[in-house]
């Protein structure tokens, strides 16, 4: 109360609340931290432990695990920062990060907001008011049209005018319904009167409109930054077409096969459009470019810092986090446009929990295992969790984002190849084979990108579990490197086994060498619901190695394994030695495997101990029959008090049915039927004492 | 600066010999004739050997084995090899048991006898071969049975029986059945040993069938396997025979009834790898940690350096004529850590070596014959056996002697009186004892170096290795002397060509008998090993016999 706000606004941010969590909460304390800002986390339950909590200087618990109630609580949020005595918020992405009434509320309430002005965010924010914004500032759009007048004539006069092939879309509703393609002007009546019937069935409106259809069409987006003082300028593009469910998996910067032209014109209209909502902070211009006409028009404008923009950083050499503060704190840009450097060529890959084969479903489990590959000036990683975290069903299932730079588009995708086969995650599946399957594509690898990608390189992208080839040459090299395994898993026993003349390596024989046979469960990844047992016998040689044999048709393979570092060895097989990683970790009674090498990631189980069940039934068949009851009769297994009668004469029953319940010794003991068929015969009735090997009832078994 | 590193390099110099005080030279010349010839001979017997070992591994051949695999039955070193600690070794013994000894053949006598470590406590195996003979009991294969438990019994060993037998081969009952030393003497064992408190373990992973029943019902705690086990005192026909009840097998002695009705077994298993899967649990709760001393993982846990020299030269040491000599400080090179052997009275009685060594770090005493016993040698012995005995360090005999010195002058010294002292020192010293006959062992030799009769721990054969009370020949000229003596005082004649073909025989059949296959298939001793395998065979005795705890010796009276 002693300082006026005129004086909290002239004093730069000294601490920030980070209304966030996971890698880009991470991120943002990491830059704050260099600059000697204080940070503060906020958390939920699911959170109390993560890593983005452990690296704030303070943390407030903000509620349960559902964001509605935790993470997207504006009002909570706003009092742990005044708890906490943070003069800023950074809302990261996601969450409240683009909420026009939250930057207004921070802005409100004396806090910084550390991102756009809200008047922008709701420009922006608001599909159609934006794209009239950015038609009036003179930002290209999708030749469309989207006037209310509806007749049928006019209609087709205005999709001729915009060309085919165009695209009828209602007006209302979503979900591709009453969708048309139509490819020339002679099927466009049937296809108009086809959408507004489906669009008044599905939303009881029919209004209709009309946009070009873009056949094969690229996602690129601008980076802009602008200050308080009216500066806007763009850091270059990104190219983020490779998309999985509408999500990217795979961006770089600058966008390839790309002429410097275009990119200026790309930067400048970016520019534009950030100047015509009086912009300022970070910001991204999206645009979707037809690579038929090379022409691009307007998407939308994203108001924060995008999941991607390290691929931006890495290219011009520069913190946007830290222009974000410096922006928020009232500075000027720190360099102008013509100053903005462009080096070299970077990528990111966003490493998901996610089921690939079952149409990249989002998965979630245990980080069991997690080593990321090590980080450099040229390799970021940036994450935000450990070894050991949960992936919740609560939040994006992104695990981590790889960042890579190189001198050129091909140094860069060789060295993001290398780290993701280096990129160890087990306890939960991932797409990071796919990404290298991806960035081994020709097409990709040739910088030919467009959002249907997946799609269109489907069979080649994707293991047919049904091709038989495939499927063997695959099971042969799980067998190979079934061996490796096991190799490491061996020299892993010795190294660790007790030091004693009893477990020298190899381990003695008279006369003999010793063998010890191991099994595995291979889990091929694009098969997920095929498991194939693989045998292996190991020959321990004189000299230490093993000869491993892993079937008949197939010749033992001589292996040698020395253990580098705790997962880490160096295995020789076949004259060919080479590095690689073996993570383990048990669930369930079931040890499960992985190990990496060279550009594969293998998955075995091994059953650990087997199912002590001490009764496969043959134990415990009751005494049926003892010579003085007839057959069919079920006797007192011993004296007792009946205490429960569960069933009834005729009753019918199912092999293994409680009957009654007897008590004996303080102990009860469920009387079951031996067999399927029908109650008679029931002598005995609760509270009744009975004597060992008393008739209780019979199960006549019944003619089926 | 070039003189002090010369001056450096030369206190180096005189550190490292002040360091290896009692490390043995090479002492093998592999330029020389002798060296060829003896790696020729030993690679020859040692190929004959694995032949023969080769066909023991087979069990009753492939028949018998693929029968067995058929019932869902492992073999017995399969068996054990599950039950033992994955990657930990096992002493198998006595492997050729048997070998050539009845008209039919017995692997190993029917039965796979050894040690090795479960859940880190060794343990005395004794695995029945259902695939030789139905796993019944040749006379040989109770002395094996019963000289495993007389290992387990002196070692304190646990005892896991792997038990799938017959029971007595019943044409050779009167050599199986009522000696002290047969059958019954299996639970008389069992029976004193549980109440030494060494565990009697059994595990019924087949028939056991008359005497055989009493295996399980005999033990601590036993498991069977549903379906392949059985226990019986009649078989299914016997029974039919006597009674007239006509029941099944399973019905009669399985798993279901003994676990459940009779209480005759305790553990209930669903197949072979579930029965092996409880004796291992079986052995993890015994709790023998908690008798003080008694755990051998922790025991030999020390760090040892491997000898200087290659032990595979042990195979071209070894010699291929018997009546040459060579040094044995040349073997001990080869077994003790970093050839490091610290000899005690190295220049007295120097026909017999004595000193203290380690092997894989436990320490040793090792005595070694290098000639013929005297007088001074056999002091000597007695006096360095005096010593480890009262520091409780084991004892290693490496045998190669053909005896005592003989004549008026040895006599006269009283080398009768010498070589006394010796056996009374080796007989009644308590520690640990292991005797390997790398060469000759004959007379009373065999006495003072620890032979059969002496009860050594262990007791295992080089390849070349010839036991007898003495030489062959020596033996057809004493008996042909008195053969023609006799025939004299009949008045025969007997002619010169007579004469040799008598002393031929006496020495074929010497030859015959003092084989190590003639030893080792009567149990003479714990098996024929390859010299190579020596350090590590000893080093596993030596830890097996160390298992016990250590006892104070007390001797007899030494005649002075």
């Amino acid at each position: 109360f002693s300082s006026s706000s005129a004086e909290k606004l002239s004093r730069p941010i000294e601490k920030i609340l980070i209304a966030n969590r996971g890698e880009i909460a991470c991120r943002i304390i990491r830059t704050a931290k260099r600059l000697g800002i204080r940070t503060v986390a906020v958390y939920s339950d699911a959170d109390r432990d993560a890593l983005h909590v452990k690296s704030a200087d303070e943390a407030v618990h903000i509620g349960p695990p559902p964001a509605r109630s935790s993470y997207l609580k504006a009002t909570t949020i706003l009092d742990a920062a005044f708890r906490t005595g943070a003069q800023a918020i950074h809302p990261g992405y996601g969450f409240l990060s683009e909420s026009a009434e939250f930057a207004q509320l921070c802005e409100d309430k004396g806090l910084t907001f550390i991102g756009p002005p809200a008047s922008a965010i709701r420009d922006m924010g608001d599909k159609s008011a934006s794209k009239r914004i950015m038609g009036a500032a003179g930002v290209p759009l999708v030749p469309g049209y989207h006037g209310s007048e509806q007749d049928i004539e006019l209609m087709k006069a205005e999709a001729d005018k915009i060309g085919y092939p165009v695209i009828i879309k209602p007006t209302h509703g979503g979900g591709g319904k009453g969708m048309r393609i139509v490819n020339s002007a002679d099927e466009f009546i049937e296809a108009f009167l086809g959408a507004q019937r489906e669009a008044a069935a599905s939303f009881g409106i029919n209004t209709i409109l009309l946009e070009k259809y873009i056949t094969q069409p690229r996602h690129i987006e601008v980076q802009v930054f602008g200050d308080k003082h009216g500066n806007v300028l763009h850091l270059y593009e990104r190219d983020c077409s490779v998309q999985r469910r509408h999500q990217k998996i795979i961006e770089e910067a600058p966008a390839p096969n790309v002429m410097n032209d275009f990119r200026s014109h790309l930067g400048e209209a970016a520019v534009s459009a950030a100047k015509a909502v009086n912009y300022h902070n970070a910001g991204t211009v999206e645009f979707i470019v037809d690579t038929a006409s090379g022409k691009f028009y307007f998407m939308e404008m994203n108001t924060r810092l995008q999941v991607e923009h390290p691929v931006t950083e890495m290219v011009v050499g520069q913190d946007l986090v830290e222009w974000q503060i410096r922006v928020a704190n009232g500075e000027p840009l720190p360099i102008n446009q013509s100053e903005v450097p462009l080096s070299g060529h970077a990528f990111e890959a966003r490493i998901y929990a996610e089921n690939v084969p079952r149409g990249f479903l989002p998965a979630t489990g245990v980080l069991h295992h997690y080593q990321p590959v090590d980080v450099s000036s040229t390799v970021r990683v940036e994450t935000g969790v450990v070894e050991g975290d949960t992936v919740s069903m609560h939040y994006d299932p992104m695990i981590a984002k790889l960042v890579v730079w190189g001198e050129n588009r091909d140094a860069a995708l060789v060295k993001m190849k290398d780290c993701l086969s280096r990129f160890q995650v087990a306890g939960l599946p991932t797409n990071i084979n796919f990404i290298l399957q991806l960035a081994n594509h020709w097409a990709f690898q040739q910088g030919i990108v467009e959002t249907h990608f997946i799609e269109r390189y489907r069979d080649e992208l994707f293991v047919d579990p049904s091709n038989s080839d495939l499927a063997k040459q695959s099971y042969n090299a799980a067998r190979h490197v079934a061996a490796l395994l096991a190799a490491c898993l061996l020299e892993k026993e010795r190294s660790n086994g007790p030091l004693s003349i009893w477990y020298t390596h190899p381990p003695f024989r008279v006369h003999n060498l010793a063998t010890r046979t191991i099994e595995f469960e291979w889990v091929s990844e694009y098969d997920l619901n095929n498991e194939s047992k693989l045998t292996l016998s190991v020959t321990y040689q004189p000299d230490g190695r093993y000869l491993i044999e892993t079937g008949e048709e197939c010749p033992g393979l001589i292996v040698q394994a020395a253990q580098l570092g705790s997962g880490c060895f160096r295995v020789e097989a076949d004259g060919i030695s080479s590095d690689v990683n073996v993570a383990i970790y048990t669930k369930d009674q079931i040890a499960n495997l992985h190990i990496w090498t060279g550009q594969h990631h293998h998955q075995f189980k091994q059953r650990l101990g087997m199912e002590l069940a001490d009764d496969d039934g043959s134990l415990d068949k009751p005494r049926l029959e003892s010579t003085s009851h007839p057959p069919g009769t079920v006797a007192a297994p011993m004296a007792g008090l009946v205490v429960k009668v569960l069933l009834q004469n005729d009753t019918k029953v199912e092999k293994g049915q409680p009957v009654l319940v007897m008590e004996a010794m303080k102990m009860e003991h469920v009387v079951k039927a031996p067999c399927s068929g029908k109650v008679s015969s029931l002598q005995v009735s609760a509270g009744q004492q009975v004597a060992d090997s008393s008739a209780l009832f019979k199960v006549k078994e019944e003619a089926s | 600066s070039a003189r002090s590193s010369w001056r450096s390099e030369k206190s180096l110099l005189r550190q490292s010999r002040a360091l290896s005080i009692g490390v043995l030279p090479d002492g093998v010349d592999r330029t020389s004739e002798a060296y060829e010839a003896n790696s020729k001979v030993m690679e020859g017997l040692i190929s004959e050997l694995q032949s023969h070992i080769r066909k023991v591994m087979a069990g009753g051949g492939a028949e018998a084995v693929k029968r067995n695999r058929s019932r869902n039955k492992l073999l017995p070193r399969e068996r054990i090899d599950l039950l033992i600690d994955p990657g930990s070794s096992f002493l198998e013994l006595s492997q050729l048991a048997g070998h050539e000894l009845y008209e039919d053949k017995l692997p190993a006598a029917g039965i796979v006898t050894g040690i090795g470590t479960v859940h880190g406590r060794l343990c005395m195996f004794v695995a029945n071969d259902p695939t030789v003979k139905g796993g019944t009991y040749y006379p040989i294969t109770v002395k094996k049975h019963l000289r495993a438990q007389e290992i387990a019994a002196k070692c304190k060993l646990p005892c896991i029986y792997l038990v799938d037998s017959g029971g007595a081969f019943l044409p050779k009952q009167a050599e199986v059945f009522p000696d002290k030393e047969n059958f019954g003497r299996i639970f008389y064992n069992q029976a004193t040993m549980s109440a030494e408190g060494i565990p009697q373990i059994a595990l019924v992973l087949g028939s056991c069938t008359a005497g055989g029943a009493y295996i399980p019902a005999m033990a601590d705690e036993s498991v069977m396997v549903k379906g392949n086990g059985t226990i019986f005192l009649a078989g299914p026909p016997l029974v039919k025979a006597a009674t007239g009840e006509e029941v099944s097998a399973e019905d009669l002695g399985g798993a279901v009834v003994h676990c459940k009705t009779s209480g005759v077994s305790d553990y209930f298993a669903l197949d072979e790898l579930h029965g092996l899967a409880i004796g291992r649990n079986i052995v993890k709760n015994l709790h023998m940690a908690a008798k003080p001393g008694n755990d051998v993982v922790q025991q030999a846990a020390r760090e040892y350096k491997e000898p200087l020299y290659d032990v595979n030269e042990l195979r071209s040491i070894a010699l291929a004529d018997l009546k040459q000599s060579f040094d044995i400080r040349s073997v001990i090179a080869r077994i003790v850590d970093g050839s490091e052997f610290d000899e005690f009275k190295k220049l007295y009685g120097t026909t017999l070596v004595t000193g203290f060594a380690r092997i894989h770090g436990q320490p040793v005493g090792i005595i070694g014959n290098n000639g013929i016993l005297f007088n001074e040698s056999a002091l000597k012995g007695a006096h360095f056996i005096e010593l480890c005995a009262q520091r409780k360090i084991p004892l290693i005999f490496l045998q190669n002697i053909t005896g005592f010195m003989v004549g008026s002058k040895s006599e006269a010294n009283g080398i009768a009186k010498s070589g006394a002292k010796m056996v009374m020192a080796v007989s009644c010293a308590k520690v640990p004892k292991v005797t390997v006959i790398v060469g000759g062992s004959f007379g009373a030799g065999n006495y003072a170096m620890c032979g059969r009769a002496y009860s050594p721990d262990f007791m295992f054969l080089w390849p070349n290795a010839r036991i007898s009370v003495m030489g062959g020949a020596q033996a057809a000229g004493v008996l042909s002397q008195i053969e023609k003596a006799n025939k004299k005082k009949l008045g025969v004649q007997w002619t010169k060509e007579e004469e040799e073909a008598f002393k031929t025989k006496v020495v074929e059949a010497y030859e015959k008998e003092g084989s190590p296959y003639y030893s080792t298939a009567r149990l003479w001793d714990d098996g024929i090993i390859d010299p190579a395998d020596t350090r590590r065979v000893l080093a596993l005795s030596v830890s097996a016999a160390l298992n016990r705890p250590s006892e104070d010796t007390k001797f007899g009276v030494f005649r002075m």
